[in-house]
C-alpha cells in the first residue's frame, strides 16, 4: 500500500519535472544571493554558510508543500484516498516519503556543490550534507500538517508559511548547529542525533494530525 | 444492509434536510432526487462517512459506519462529482493505480478490457488531459467494470455521457444489483436500470419523504 | 451518573452557558481589579528598590505575569481545543477561539515590556535570549492559530482545524523551547526560582504573584465576554438568540 502511494506520486512528479527543477533553482538562487548581499569575504561567508543553506532549504521546501495535497483535492483523488480501506495516516506517510524523494533529496544533492561557493572545508561539506539528509524528512513530515490544514483555504500559501515555519525552528537549529559545531571544532554527533530524533518524530508522528486535518478539510 | 435514520444536514447556517430515513437491502437501488442545492451530494458524502451527519445515524450490516471504519470502506465504492482522474496519467495508469490504492487485484489485461468496454480503445496510452470531458468520465467509470465491492455510491454517474454510454453504465449497475449489490445514486436523467428494485428518495426544502414506487 | 453527564452537557450548551457567563463576568472583573490594585501597590510603593537594577526593575510586575499568562493560556487553549475535538462540544471550540487573542496580547506585552526592561539593563532593545526568542515564537504560534481560524469560513471546520494546530503546537512548544535554549549561549537563569530566592525580596514576589492573579482574572473575564459575542454571532439564527435579542430590543444602547 505504502509502495502504491509512493509509486503513484513519484510517477506524477516525473510527468511534471518542471516543478522539481523550479524548486531546485529557487534553492540555488537564494543561496547565491547571500554573497552578493553581504560581500565576498571568505571568513564571513564560511560562518554564514550553515544558516544560509538551511534557511534556503526551509524556503525551498515551503515552495513545494502547497501541492502536496492541493492537486489531489482538486480532482477528487483525495476523497478516494480517504475512502481507501487503510488508515489515512499510512497513505499520508506514503505521500510524505514521496514528497521528500522529490523535494528534499535534490536539496541534499545540491548542498555540497553550493557549500563550495561558501568556501566550506570538506569536513563541513560532509556534515552539511548529512544534516540535510537527516533533517529534510522532518521538513516534509511537519510541513504536511500545514499543507493539510490550509487545504482549500483563502490565501493558503502565505498562511502555510505562517503555520509551518515556527514549527521548523528546531530542525533549523540542530541542522545548522551541526555544521557550526564542525566548523568550530566540536563534534556534530549531538546535533545530528537530536536531528535524527526530530526526523523520526516528524515522519512517523506528523501523518496522524495530517490525516485528521485532511478529514476536516474534506467535510 | 444499509440503514439511515433521521439524518440531518446543515450547510453554513441553513438546514438542507432533516429526518431522512431509508433502508436498502442487497439487490436494491436508491435514487436520490431533488432540486439543485437540496443536499443530494451532501447525503451521498454522509453515506460514505466523508461528512459527519449533524444528527441521525447510518448503519452498515447493523454497525454504525463511523465505528466500522476500514471494514466499511473496504465494501464501499464512491464515485463523486469529480472524476478522480489524474490528468498527467493515461487512462490505463489511472485505472491500475486506483485499483491498487483500493487494494483490489486488477491485472493489465482486465484493465484494458474494461477500458475497451467503456469505449476508450486506442486511448489507453494517451495522457488524460487530451481527453474530452465525456471521455474522462468514461475513464472514471471504467472502475465500475471490475468493481466487486458491495455498496456503490454514485454522484451523477450519467453526467457528460452520450446515450450509448449512459446505457452501458446503467447496464453495469444492473449487473451489480443482480449480483446482490447495493447502489445509491443521484441523477437528473430518467434512466431505467435493468432488473432492479428501485426506491426513490426526494429531498425537499427542509424535510424529506420517501415516496412508494 | 447519567445525571452528571447530562448536567455537563447542559452547561456546555451555549443557551445555558450564555447567561451563566454573563453572571460570572462582573465577579472576575472585580477580582481582577482587586488583585491588580493590591499587586501594583506592593509593586510600586512597598517593594524595595533593587540594589543592582534601580527602579527600572519594577516593569517585571507586568512583564513576568504577562509571560506566565501567555504560556498558560496556550495550554488552556490547547486543552479546550482538544476537548472540543474529542467530544465534539461546540462550546470548547468557542472557548479556544476566545482565548487566542488574549494569549497573543500577553505574548506581545511580554515582548514589549521585555524590550523596555532590556534597554536600560542590557543596553539594547532586543537580545536573542532563549526566553525572548521562545516568547516571539509563541507569539507566531498564536498569530498562526488566529489567522487559520480567520481564513476558514465554516466555524465548525475552523474550530477543528484550529484544534489540530493548537495540539500540534502544544507538543512542539517544549521541543522549540529546549532547542532554542540549546542554541542560546547568552542565557540568563529564570528570574523566579527558590534556589535564587535571595536575589528577590519576598515583597517583590508577592507583588508579582498578585499581579499574575490579576492578569489571570482579567483573562477569564475577557475570554468569557468574547465567548458570549462568538455565541451570539454563530447562533444568531437560533430561537434562543432571537428571543434574547428581541427581549432586549428596548435597550437601544446595547442593541441598536
Amino acid at each position: 500500500m505504502l509502495r502504491a502511494v509512493i509509486g503513484r506520486d513519484l510517477r506524477l512528479a516525473m510527468r511534471r519535472q518542471a516543478d522539481i527543477v523550479a524548486a531546485m533553482f529557487f534553492f540555488i538562487i537564494v543561496v547565491s544571493l547571500f554573497p552578493l548581499g553581504v560581500g565576498p569575504e571568505p571568513d564571513q561567508l564560511r560562518r554564514m554558510a550553515p544558516g544560509v543553506l538551511w534557511v534556503a532549504a526551509l524556503l525551498a521546501t515551503m515552495l513545494s508543500l502547497p501541492r502536496l495535497f492541493a492537486d489531489d483535492h482538486r480532482d477528487g483523488t483525495l476523497e478516494q484516498l480517504t475512502l481507501a480501506p487503510q488508515p489515512l495516516g499510512v497513505i499520508v506517510l506514503g505521500k510524505v516519503i514521496a514528497h521528500w524523494l522529490v523535494a528534499g533529496l535534490p536539496l541534499v544533492v545540491l548542498a555540497p556543490v553550493l557549500g563550495i561557493q561558501f568556501d566550506l572545508s570538506s569536513d563541513a561539506l560532509l556534515v552539511l550534507t548529512v544534516s540535510l539528509l537527516i533533517g529534510t524528512p522532518a521538513l516534509s513530515g511537519i510541513g504536511a500538517i500545514g499543507a493539510a490544514l490550509t487545504l482549500g483555504v483563502r490565501g493558503g500559501g502565505v498562511l502555510l508559511s505562517l503555520l509551518v515555519l515556527p514549527l521548523y525552528i528546531p530542525v533549523l537549529i540542530f541542522g545548522a548547529g551541526a555544521v557550526d559545531a564542525t566548523l568550530s571544532g566540536l563534534g556534530p554527533q549531538a546535533h545530528l542525533s537530536l536531528l535524527g530524533a526530530l526526523a523520526l518524530g516528524g515522519v512517523f508522528f506528523a501523518p496522524w494530525p495530517t490525516a485528521a486535518a485532511l478529514r476536516v478539510a474534506l467535510e | 444492509m444499509l440503514e439511515a435514520s433521521n439524518l440531518e444536514c446543515v450547510r453554513g447556517e441553513r438546514s438542507l434536510f432533516a429526518g431522512v430515513s431509508f433502508r436498502l437491502d442487497g439487490g436494491e437501488m436508491l435514487y436520490v432526487q431533488g432540486k439543485n442545492g437540496s443536499g443530494k451530494t451532501s447525503l451521498l458524502r454522509m453515506l460514505c462517512a466523508l461528512t459527519p451527519a449533524v444528527s441521525g445515524e447510518i448503519r452498515w450490516r447493523g454497525g454504525p459506519i463511523g465505528k466500522l471504519g476500514e471494514e466499511f470502506r473496504s465494501e464501499l465504492c464512491y464515485l463523486g462529482h469529480q472524476n478522480a482522474i489524474k490528468e498527467e496519467l493515461t487512462p490505463l495508469e489511472n485505472l491500475l493505480s486506483s485499483a491498487r490504492l483500493a487494494q483490489e487485484a486488477l491485472d493489465e489485461d482486465a484493465a484494458l478490457d474494461a477500458l475497451a468496454l467503456v469505449g476508450l480503445r486506442g486511448r489507453e496510452d494517451l495522457a488524460c488531459r487530451y481527453l474530452s470531458q465525456g471521455q474522462k468520465r468514461r475513464a472514471a467509470l471504467a472502475r465500475l467494470v471490475n468493481e466487486k465491492r458491495a455498496l456503490w455510491v454514485l454522484d451523477e454517474p450519467y453526467v457528460a455521457l452520450d446515450p450509448a454510454a449512459v446505457e452501458l453504465v446503467a447496464g453495469l449497475i444492473g449487473t451489480h444489483l443482480q449480483a446482490g449489490g447495493l447502489a445509491v445514486l443521484t441523477t437528473h436523467q430518467a434512466v431505467s436500470v435493468p432488473a432492479a428494485a428501485v426506491r426513490e428518495l426526494w429531498l425537499g426544502d427542509s424535510d424529506a419523504t420517501q415516496r412508494p414506487q | 451518573m447519567t445525571d452528571r453527564v447530562i448536567n455537563w452537557y447542559k452547561y456546555a450548551s451555549p443557551q445555558t452557558f450564555y447567561p451563566l457567563a454573563g453572571k460570572l463576568i462582573p465577579w472576575f472583573w472585580a477580582l481582577a481589579a482587586l488583585f491588580g490594585i493590591a499587586g501594583l501597590t506592593i509593586g510600586f510603593l512597598i517593594a524595595p528598590t533593587d540594589a543592582q537594577q534601580g527602579e527600572g526593575y519594577r516593569i517585571i510586575f507586568l512583564h513576568v505575569p504577562a509571560s506566565w499568562l501567555s504560556m498558560f493560556i496556550y495550554l488552556v487553549m490547547a486543552f479546550w481545543a482538544g476537548i472540543g475535538l474529542a467530544f465534539n462540544i461546540r462550546l470548547s471550540g468557542m472557548m479556544a477561539s476566545a482565548l487566542a487573542p488574549t494569549g497573543a496580547l500577553f505574548a506581545f506585552l511580554s515582548l514589549w515590556t521585555g524590550a523596555l526592561w532590556g534597554k536600560p539593563m542590557w543596553g539594547t532593545w532586543w537580545v536573542w535570549d532563549a526566553r525572548l526568542t521562545s516568547e516571539l515564537i509563541l507569539l507566531f504560534l498564536y498569530i498562526g492559530f488566529i489567522a487559520l481560524q480567520a481564513a476558514i469560513d465554516d466555524p465548525r471546520r475552523a474550530d477543528k482545524a484550529g484544534a489540530i494546530l493548537a495540539l500540534v503546537g502544544v507538543v512542539n512548544i517544549p521541543i522549540i523551547y529546549f532547542s532554542v535554549k540549546w542554541w542560546n549561549t547568552l542565557h540568563q537563569g529564570a528570574s523566579v526560582s527558590l534556589t535564587k530566592a535571595p536575589s528577590m525580596a519576598a515583597m517583590m514576589l508577592w507583588g508579582m504573584l498578585l499581579c499574575a492573579l490579576a492578569c489571570w482574572m482579567y483573562s477569564i473575564a475577557i475570554a468569557l465576554m468574547r465567548v458570549r459575542t462568538i455565541m451570539l454571532e454563530r447562533e444568531r439564527h437560533t430561537d434562543w438568540v432571537r428571543a434574547l435579542l428581541s427581549g432586549n430590543g428596548h435597550d437601544t444602547s446595547r442593541h441598536p
